[in-house]
């Protein structure tokens, strides 16, 4: 159950840290040894070898956040190497459900974390805006399960959602103001009304079917 | 004025009524012996009926032999020819039928003019109080106002409700929510069941002398003919108060999802009063029957939609008709499971939700417009119709008031509904996410309305195993208005004073359905790459399982295969569409038109240069872009782009212009990369050269009468000295006329239409001699994205078929 890793103390203190109680950061241990085939740290090769994954058509995305030095609070760009199990769980920590007890304030500051983390999937070079060219290759890869969509109607689609969250957050601008982006601010605006407190989380408490990999 | 009028209407109705109906007395032998066929309690609501036909062929022969007896019993002296004579005996049940609804339906219309009351008072209430007003009306009269019969109710007036609610059923939040909602109709209506049954008896023992011979079994039948909660009268109160989409799916999935816990503790303690003892046997099987009843009608519901679905696959040449499957395929449904008892309304609500996807994929526009708004007037129409008649059944049935119990069963039905509701959320609570908060918990209690199928359940007692229906009868009716008046008038200042969530009034936008996607995928991700075989593990697996196989087989042709989005993009362009053309093109322009058009999105994206046609692709960017953003709804206020600012007319000929032009250019081109309509290259001048002519010429153009089919472009040229605002032309010239024609060539899609449009030099910028005359020539810069289609009540596919 426990490894060599794991110390009670150290244990406390990420649990603090990232929010999560002892037994998901047990099972959460006992799948990042599974990963990792009993190294130290994962690599973004370990996940290939997820079989479930590969239906997916952002994988490369998410496997990309898991790496994503803003992601793991460590630089505001750039892509690490390899992470540990420590950086496991704050990615991880991204998708806790929320706690009846929690007030308003962090409540705020949590869905501004989870905003966060969805913005950095789409903005890819890092320069905090989400732009045309980039909402476009969110699309190609949404789409890559179809390949016989045409590319035009994915440049159509995502001009016209670019327009809409132009519009909605540029309220009355001229002809000759170019809208750069979508700044994280506009993000937000976005998902205002979607509450994505309560959708984007992940169940942490049964985990008893823990999927094998190759 | 008008509206004491309109208030004054029912009443003149049924002053008509009145008259007519002494004239009943004249076939007394006809009505004498048919009414007791009509009023006599027909057994269950699985009996398929033919009984109004039965009675009315009853009454047709009866009433020639009468006239046969008179005649041939004395020889009458001869007759003159009836110029003018009255047989109302022969049409007098549709007439009746129609004049109900008719009624119904005038009433409907009063009471959104008295808007005043129905701010307060909820609709269902008043159609209660002018059914008892009805019914008391008709008994002056000295006629016997009619009971809702059992099935009518449950075979004409309930399914359209059903049907409704179930084909627009919100599947996202009813699938999230589903264990709760199950928990709620099931363990809460048993709960509700056996406390209110249990406590009655207890009442009943205690109670004196009057009711001391109430059983256990009668008092359980009638706790699980009262506990359950209503669709009906829900779907009438909470539509009022737009409570969030969460509370909303809750009661109401509690109460669809609750009648097949009705119907088995209905035939089973209706069969157990009949036996002297019930063994373990007995209730294993009760137990047991359970989920045949609820599995099995959802069985039979998913058998149905499904054939439904293949049906529509095949249905693209006969459109007209498309509707009718929908209703039809449903309806047997419902019957099917009625048949063998099985959950009617399960069956319903599965079908509907089984077929929609796939219909809809399949059928017309124009059929989904139908189907929706068939749907919304039946339902509409049966739900008033069924206050009504419970008003006038309250004053036509016979009633037996007994204090104690009616005053205890209210009492009881109340509490029973709050400690069920409290319980059982606590228990929930432990596996939601998403926690239900004691407000949550309030109007979910305060929710639970009682309605017309308690009243039609207990109207089907056998009376002479229940001798004291009547009793029940009156109690019932009692919760029922006790739960329509008092909670459904205060629930709404209720909800304002809680300041519960209301629903969002926002419209689904192409981003929220790209990150509700995107989202999806994350979560499946993350829940792999965990190993937790979770909620969205298998809801992706579902989805590929009907990618790949089912809708091969339920969607015709190359729909198939179009992924979500793109769907939903379709929709809504076309939509946006049908808007413009409506709001009369861009003169009026609606509140939602921003400033921002794509150029100041994307003002350098210029495609790679290709040496053959540069410079139509430089124009045909730019023009592209211009339209893409007028399709967005955007407000051309373009002054510096590029000189020229396009503005094309929204209609939907149009397009259908463009589309055909753009066939041609595609003949004419080599190679055109990108998919967007462009003028020919050969034919344009150079934009220097466009610019001097045009020069700074601020000229707007009015339609040309008689140019055939040509959309109209205006040009208003850039330059510092042109006003700021664009004067659009907003007819379309006769020879353009409304739609394109021929709905039988829906299936093509973008086809080529076979007008030419009258001078292809016309293409080319103005002459500008002959910019002063409005009757210059008009310009024909048919641009399109092949974003709406010619005809909007095609879905097909973005592509062209023609790429």
């Amino acid at each position: 159950m426990g490894s060599a890793q794991s110390v009670p103390p150290e244990m406390r203190a990420l649990a603090e840290r990232t929010g999560f109680t002892s037994e998901q950061i047990e099972q959460l241990h006992r799948r990042f040894k599974q990963l990792n085939h009993n190294r130290k740290t994962i690599r973004k090769e370990d996940f290939d070898t997820i079989p479930d994954l590969e239906f997916n058509p952002i994988r490369a995305r998410i496997v990309h956040a898991f790496f994503d030095k803003r992601n793991l609070r460590k630089a505001p760009a750039g892509l690490a190497e390899e992470i540990n199990f420590e950086d496991f769980l704050t990615i991880m920590s991204y998708f806790r459900p929320i706690e009846m007890d929690m007030d308003e304030e962090r409540l705020e500051s949590f869905r501004k974390e989870k905003l966060k983390f969805l913005f950095h999937m789409y903005d890819a070079d890092y320069d905090g805006i989400i732009t045309l060219q980039e909402y476009k290759n969110v699309l190609d890869e949404l789409m890559s399960g179809n390949p016989h969509l045409e590319k035009e109607s994915l440049r159509a689609i995502a001009e016209g959602a670019m327009l809409e969250a132009a519009s909605a957050c540029m309220a009355r601008t001229g002809p000759d103001e170019v809208y750069e982006g979508i700044t994280f601010e506009d993000f937000l605006k976005v998902w205002k009304g979607i509450d994505i407190e309560t959708k984007m989380h992940v169940r942490f408490l049964t985990m008893e079917a823990i999927a094998h990999c190759y | 004025m008008g509206a004491a009028a309109l208030r004054a209407l029912p009443w003149a109705l049924l002053l008509l009524l009145g008259p007519l109906l002494p004239g009943q007395r004249l076939q007394a032998d006809a009505t004498r012996v048919s009414e007791p066929t009509w009023e006599q309690p027909w057994g269950e609501p699985g009996g398929i009926t033919a009984a109004p036909l039965a009675t009315a062929q009853e009454v047709h022969p009866l009433n020639k032999q009468h006239h046969n007896h008179s005649a041939e019993g004395h020889p009458k002296p001869r007759k003159a020819f009836p110029v003018l004579g009255i047989d109302y005996s022969h049409v007098r049940i549709p007439f009746e039928i129609s004049l109900w609804i008719l009624l119904a339906c005038l009433m409907k219309m009063g009471f959104h003019v008295m808007s005043s009351v129905s701010k307060v008072v909820p609709e269902s209430c008043l159609l209660i109080v002018v059914g008892l007003l009805v019914g008391g009306l008709i008994k002056a009269v000295g006629e016997k106002p009619p009971i809702l019969k059992s099935d009518i109710f449950f075979l004409f007036l309930l399914p359209p409700i059903i049907l409704d609610a179930g084909y627009f059923l919100p599947l996202r939040q009813f699938t999230e929510n589903l264990g709760t909602i199950l928990i709620f109709a099931v363990v809460g209506t048993l709960w509700n069941a056996f406390f209110l049954g249990g406590l009655m008896y207890a009442v009943c023992q205690i109670g004196g002398s009057g009711l001391n011979h109430i059983g256990l079994l009668a008092n359980l039948l009638f706790g699980s003919i009262i506990s359950a909660v209503d669709p009906v009268a829900v779907l009438a109160v909470f539509e009022e108060i737009h409570i969030n989409e969460l509370l909303h799916i809750l009661v109401f999935g509690e109460s669809l999802l609750n009648d097949a816990v009705t119907v088995v503790l209905y035939h089973l303690f209706e069969e157990f009063a009949n036996f002297e003892q019930v063994t373990i046997i007995d209730m294993v099987l009760g137990f047991l029957s359970f989920f045949v009843v609820s599995l099995g009608g959802v069985f039979v519901g998913v058998i149905y939609g499904l054939i439904a679905a293949f049906t529509s696959r095949f249905t693209s040449n006969i459109r007209v008709i498309e509707p009718l499957f929908v209703f039809l395929y449903s309806y047997m449904a419902y019957l099917s499971a009625e048949i063998f008892h099985l959950s009617g309304i399960m069956a319903l609500i599965a079908s509907g939700v089984v077929m929609r996807p796939y219909v809809e994929a399949n059928i017309s526009h124009k059929s989904h417009t139908t189907i929706k708004y068939f749907l919304k007037m039946w339902s509409s129409v049966s739900e008033t119709l069924i206050f009504i008649f419970l008003g006038v059944s309250t004053v036509a049935g016979q009633h037996y008031w007994n204090w104690t119990f009616v005053i205890s069963t209210l009492l009881f039905c109340l509490i029973a509904r709050v400690l069920g509701v409290l319980v059982l959320t606590w228990f929930i609570n432990k596996f939601r996410i998403v926690k239900l908060t004691p407000k949550d918990q309030f109007i979910i209690a305060y929710g639970g309305l009682r309605g017309a199928i308690a009243f039609s359940l207990c109207y089907l007692l056998d009376y002479e195993h229940f001798n004291m229906r009547d009793m029940f009868l009156t109690a019932i009716i009692t919760v029922i208005f006790f739960t329509v008046f008092v909670q459904g008038m205060t629930i709404r200042p209720l909800v304002d004073l809680l300041a519960v969530k209301k629903k969002q009034e926002t419209k689904r936008s192409i981003n929220e359905e790209i990150h509700t996607q995107f989202l999806d995928h994350l979560l499946t991700g993350i829940e792999d790459i965990c190993g937790h075989y979770g909620h969205h593990h298998w809801k992706d697996k579902l989805n590929r399982f009907n990618k790949k196989y089912v809708k091969k087989c339920l969607i015709a042709g190359e729909r198939s295969k179009e992924p979500q989005l793109i769907a939903f993009y379709h929709k809504m362009e076309m939509k946006q569409a049908i808007e413009l053309v409506e709001s009369g093109g861009l003169g009026k322009i609606p509140s939602t038109i921003s400033a921002v058009s794509i150029q100041n999105i994307s003002p350098k994206t210029l495609p790679d240069s290709n040496a053959l046609s540069a410079l139509s692709k430089d124009k045909e960017d730019e023009i592209r872009k211009i339209l893409r953003s007028n399709l967005q709804k955007t407000r051309q206020r373009l002054r510096s782009y590029n000189r020229h600012t396009l503005v094309a007319d929204p209609y939907e000929d149009v397009w259908n212009q463009m589309l055909m032009k753009r066939q041609k250019m595609q003949q004419a081109e080599l190679q055109l990369q990108n998919a967007y309509l462009t003028v020919p290259a050969n034919r344009i001048d150079s934009p220097t050269m466009s610019r001097a002519r045009i020069g700074s010429d601020p000229l707007a153009y009015e339609p040309k009468p008689d140019s055939e089919n040509l959309p109209i472009i205006t040009i208003d040229p850039a330059s510092p000295q042109s006003p700021e605002s664009m004067d659009l032309s907003n007819e379309v010239p006769k020879g353009c006329g409304g739609l394109p024609p021929s709905p039988e060539e829906d299936e093509e899609g973008l086809v080529m239409r076979p007008k030419e449009p009258s001078s292809p030099g016309t293409d080319d910028v103005f002459t500008p001699g002959t910019s002063d005359s409005p009757s210059s020539q008009r310009m024909l810069r048919c641009l399109s994205d092949p974003g709406p289609r010619q005809e909007p009540e095609e879905g097909e596919p973005f592509i062209p078929k023609g790429q």
